[in-house]
């Protein structure tokens, strides 16, 4: 039984060491801070840490910016995706790089730009105010607002990649049997896009809810109004460094959470 | 080739090496020379680059590197195994958090004072005249964290004044209260005179009376872990000399 195996000697080839030395180092990078959160987690009082206003009130303010924003991503973000993958227009990769820029782009940058856009003497700020009374910087909708221009477009790739390997053929069929383009889009495109929507939505979630940068900068701390998890982690590791490290560890749960959850369908691991 | 890269390699490692020589020389030796590294509170910062670059001038051979940010963050750092000489805070509660962990090497001296101001847009547009006016309805007012120090005095302050303001904001540092009125985001902040200051023709100041006021006290002290006592110790009393002339200039009154 051993030989058909041994005809195969490239089957597991036999790593070179300074590979193994190096990419242990590598995994040890990653590992040790996660070992290093967990040994200086107070766990006897984690659960009061838990329970006490200030950490509870940036909980709920975070679940329910990032939720908010995950539901303007998927209302903006599927069309636009959709967008990308279908038509083709001048100027397109143009317009899909600047959308998927705040990807890259440093969050507190994003923050600034947005307060140029959506401040009180931005863009379209003054408008908003005085035409809607609509306030943004220093209020939840604010924070809303940074948390969905740093995740979207998150979703946006994901399903556009979804978009652009899926069988059209499909739709062709679904338009010959006399479907509208609309009820072709919601009962053949969409439904079969189900893995990568979800998967984009769960992405866009997970980095709406971890961040930081843009959200400080735009709409400001305020506990219960802008202070979201990652805020009040910061702010707390000056004066209760406790629940600085157990609020780091339930954002860290979370996280680990999602990637095992999307690891077949995101992350290509069989 | 090769060999020019190996060796200036190996002289930056000796260089490296040797920015801790200074160690090893004799107390009291009239040469001074390595390098040091301060921790100062952020609203030190444009006073405390130029007496750095006065000090470096008049001894010739040393170097003082800074890192600025908030005091608390700061002692965070330091606790942690931040690696540097000397630590100068914007209050004594982070000083004192400080000589609880054992971490200094001398009793710390107070070199500076700094007093608060309400910070307004350029030309007062909303016409603020005092700390009461804060209180004001329709008012976008920001201040400091209650964590950092400009934030506990601008409470401190608005009691003394018997004020009650909704703040938009606590900001994480006094910079960013700073820049957010600047930005014209909000109305009025409370910032430390020494803010207003360096922050020019964009925005104005408002004085706060003294009766009300507070005042900051910014001690500055020698870390445990200092690798070049003599030359902190050089620079200390440079700071508590000629350094209050050029930290007056920035709007700091001195003992």
């Amino acid at each position: 039984m051993a030989l058909p195996l041994r005809s195969q000697p490239r089957a597991r080839p036999s790593a070179p060491l300074p590979i193994v030395i190096l990419a242990g180092a590598g995994a040890a990078f990653f590992i040790i801070p996660l070992i290093g959160l967990l040994l200086r987690t107070p766990w006897t009082s984690a659960w009061n840490e838990l329970g006490s206003p200030e950490v509870l009130t940036a909980l709920r303010l975070s679940l329910l910016a990032s939720f908010s924003a995950t539901a303007i991503a998927l209302v903006l973000g599927v069309p636009l995706a959709w967008t990308f993958a279908r038509l083709t227009f001048p100027g397109r990769s143009v317009l899909r790089a600047l959308t998927v820029l705040p990807m890259v782009l440093p969050p507190v940058v994003g923050g600034v730009a947005l307060l140029l856009a959506f401040g009180r003497r931005g863009l379209l700020g003054g408008w908003l105010a005085t035409t809607f009374g609509i306030h943004l910087p220093f209020t939840t909708a604010g924070a809303i607002l940074a948390e969905t221009f740093v995740a979207m477009p998150f979703l946006v790739i994901t399903v556009e990649a979804g978009l652009r390997s899926m069988d059209t053929r499909f739709e062709d069929a679904a338009r010959t049997l006399g479907a509208s383009r609309w009820t072709v889009l919601w009962r053949v495109t969409l439904p079969l896009v189900r893995p990568s929507l979800i998967a984009g939505a769960v992405l866009c979630w997970a980095r709406a809810l971890g961040e930081f940068g843009a959200t400080i900068t735009f709409a400001g701390n305020f506990p219960g109004r802008t202070q979201t998890m990652p805020l009040a982690v910061y702010l707390a590791l000056e004066t209760n460094p406790d629940a600085a490290i157990v609020l780091s560890l339930v954002l860290l749960a979370v996280s680990l959470a999602v990637l095992i959850g999307l690891r077949d369908r995101w992350l290509g691991a069989s | 080739m090769r060999a020019r890269v190996v060796g200036a390699l190996g002289l930056t490692v000796m260089a490296a090496l040797c920015s801790s020589c200074g160690t090893s020389a004799p107390a009291g030796s009239p040469a001074l020379s390595g390098t040091i590294t301060v921790f100062a509170a952020s609203s030190l910062n444009e006073g405390y680059t130029a007496i750095g670059k006065e000090f470096q001038k008049s001894h010739p051979g040393t170097m003082v590197t800074f890192a600025f940010g908030g005091s608390s963050m700061l002692v965070s750092q330091i606790q942690q195994g931040a690696i540097g000489d000397v630590y100068a805070s914007a209050d004594q509660p982070n000083m004192q958090k400080l000589i609880d962990a054992r971490l200094t090497a001398e009793s710390p001296i107070v070199f500076a004072r700094n007093n608060l101001e309400i910070v307004v847009g350029k030309g007062n547009p909303k016409h603020i005249t005092s700390l009461s006016d804060l209180g004001r309805s329709g008012l976008v007012v920001v201040l400091c964290a209650p964590a950092v120090p400009c934030g506990r005095y601008a409470a401190q302050a608005l009691q003394k004044a018997g004020v009650s303001v909704r703040p938009a904001s606590q900001e994480a540092d006094v910079k960013a209260v700073l820049s957010k009125v600047a930005l014209g985001e909000a109305d009025a902040g409370i910032v430390y005179i020494t803010d207003v200051k360096a922050a020019g023709t964009a925005v104005d100041g408002v004085a706060i009376p003294a009766a009300v006021n507070v005042v900051a006290e910014y001690p500055i002290v020698i870390l445990k872990d200092s690798q070049n006592r003599a030359l902190a110790s050089a620079f200390i009393s440079y700071v508590l000399t000629d350094g209050r002339r050029i930290l007056e200039r920035y709007g700091f009154t001195t003992p």
